[in-house]
């Protein structure tokens, strides 16, 4: 190869590569900066109509129903304010558990219930071993029964 | 202590290929990346020194002359 | 250091230490010989004791169990693979104003290793993400701009490669580099700015972090590993820059004439 050839084959690598990053980066301010929507944000119709969307926020406790075929489940999704009903049939990420933070894509039906089509578990910034989670838990229990 | 065996630790916990899958590509990586320079700085003495030979033999030649 | 050898190298009215004595490659090629190896055993030394704890001594963690062992490795690299970044950025804007040649070695010799730590960040990412998230890849902002990033080091070394003239190509190189610096601060406030899968920042400078003790300890040893040895690599592919770029030059021939191994 001669080394002009060498130099534009390179010099268009580097073009197509910023080309790539300018449109990653256009492409994620457009849509994908919104990653997921809020349970409130979808009841002030903020969300998308007729196309699929995220939505995310923590799957409410005790909201949680595996159906009888074993692979659709049905929980609530919550941000305290708001909540939206989901059901999805598949496989849930380990860390999918009632209280915690759920992200799940899929299209909002007319009847209100969301279909998702992937479900993805969002954990906090929080690490800790089991004993400090096992009695930060306790504390939380004793307060909450303190407050009834 | 975590680990009561090579093999648990091995496992860990279930998540050996990501864990490991992690460690690994890294330590692959860091060491492909200390090849290259030492490669690259062999390459650049070598030729700093075949640059100052024929140097010295343009500048014996010239005083010859 | 009171007494520069080179009284030439000092500015006018500058005091006994003079930093631009070191600004000049002849006299910063041995300087920077003598940091390697220090460099190379902090970084292994390091390495080592942050292993040991992230492995030993930090506890399994209560809801991701083993798998977020990965964090030792993940936070240190994408820690590092910003602040390169902003290096490399420093560098170019110091080699523009003041038009030393050193600035542009050193911010080329620090891109390969940048761009190293956003691959691995990438990575080790995509592999904690699998078992915990539930997939390798979502692109939300955080993981977006950190790819933005690993491809602006790319650019930035493909430009350079591209263009044969070096003070052409380091002043390219320095467009991509100052410009894409933007892209920094966008990486670290993704996740307040904005709705993403990624979660926040467990350690930052305004809140006490979010980790058990040891696990941070391990994390904080490891970025300081990650920092030993990005010094080191730099200063070693700067050495080679600094003899590739020069080697028509007196100082070159002399270190090439005086035995090529010694430093």
């Amino acid at each position: 190869m001669k080394p002009r050839h060498k130099r534009m084959a390179l010099v268009g690598a580097g073009v197509a590569l910023l080309v790539g990053a300018v449109a990653l980066v256009l492409n994620a301010f457009s849509d994908n900066m919104v990653f997921f929507f809020t349970p409130t944000q979808v009841a002030a119709k903020e969300a998308p109509q007729n196309r699929t969307f995220r939505i995310g926020g923590m799957v409410q406790d005790g909201s949680l129903q595996r159906q009888p075929d074993g692979t659709t489940v049905h929980f609530i999704v919550t941000d305290t304010a708001h909540a939206i009903p989901v059901t999805y049939t598949g496989a849930l990420p380990d860390l999918f558990k009632e209280g915690k933070g759920v992200v799940a894509q899929g299209k909002l039906r007319e009847d209100g219930v969301f279909a998702a089509s992937e479900v993805l578990a969002k954990h906090d910034e929080n690490y800790m071993p089991p004993e400090a989670a096992h009695a930060l838990e306790q504390a939380r229990k004793a307060q909450s029964t303190v407050v009834q | 202590m975590n680990w009561e065996s090579a093999r648990q630790f091995w496992e860990m916990g279930g998540y050996g290929f990501f864990v490991w899958g992690s460690y690994g590509v890294t330590a692959l990586l860091v060491a492909a990346e200390l090849l290259l320079l030492a490669r690259r700085t062999k390459q650049a003495r070598a030729l700093a020194t075949q640059d100052a030979a024929l140097a010295r033999i343009d500048a014996e030649r010239r005083s010859g002359s | 250091m009171s007494e520069p050898q080179s009284s030439a190298a000092r500015l006018p009215g500058a005091p006994g230490f003079n930093l631009f004595h070191y600004a000049s490659p002849q006299t910063f090629y041995p300087l920077a010989g003598r940091l390697l190896w220090p460099c190379w055993l902090l970084a292994a030394a390091l390495c080592a004791i942050g292993l040991y704890i992230g492995f030993f001594v930090a506890p399994t963690d209560a809801t991701q169990g083993d798998s977020y062992r990965i964090i030792f490795i993940h936070v240190p690299a994408a820690w590092m693979s910003m602040v390169v970044y902003l290096a490399m950025a420093f560098w170019c804007i110091v080699g523009l104003i003041f038009n030393t040649r050193l600035s542009f070695m050193m911010s080329s010799a620090l891109a390969p290793t940048g761009a190293l730590w956003a691959f691995v960040a990438l990575w080790t990412g995509a592999l904690w993400g699998k078992p915990t998230w539930g997939t390798y890849w979502v692109w939300d902002a955080r993981l977006t701009s950190e790819l933005i990033l690993f491809f602006l080091y790319c650019g930035y070394m493909a430009l350079q490669a591209a263009i044969d003239d070096p003070r052409r190509a380091d002043r390219a190189g320095a467009l991509i580099a100052i410009v894409g610096a933007v892209n920094v601060p966008i990486i670290y406030f993704s996740v307040k700015w904005w709705n993403t899968l990624h979660q926040g920042a467990s350690v930052s400078l305004t809140a006490a972090p979010t980790m058990a003790t040891t696990m941070l300890w391990g994390m904080l040893v490891m970025a300081l590993a990650a920092w030993a040895y990005t010094v080191g690599a730099a200063l070693l592919r700067v050495r080679a820059i600094m003899i590739e770029r020069e080697r028509h030059t007196d100082w070159v021939r002399q270190l090439a004439q005086g035995g090529g191994s010694r430093t």
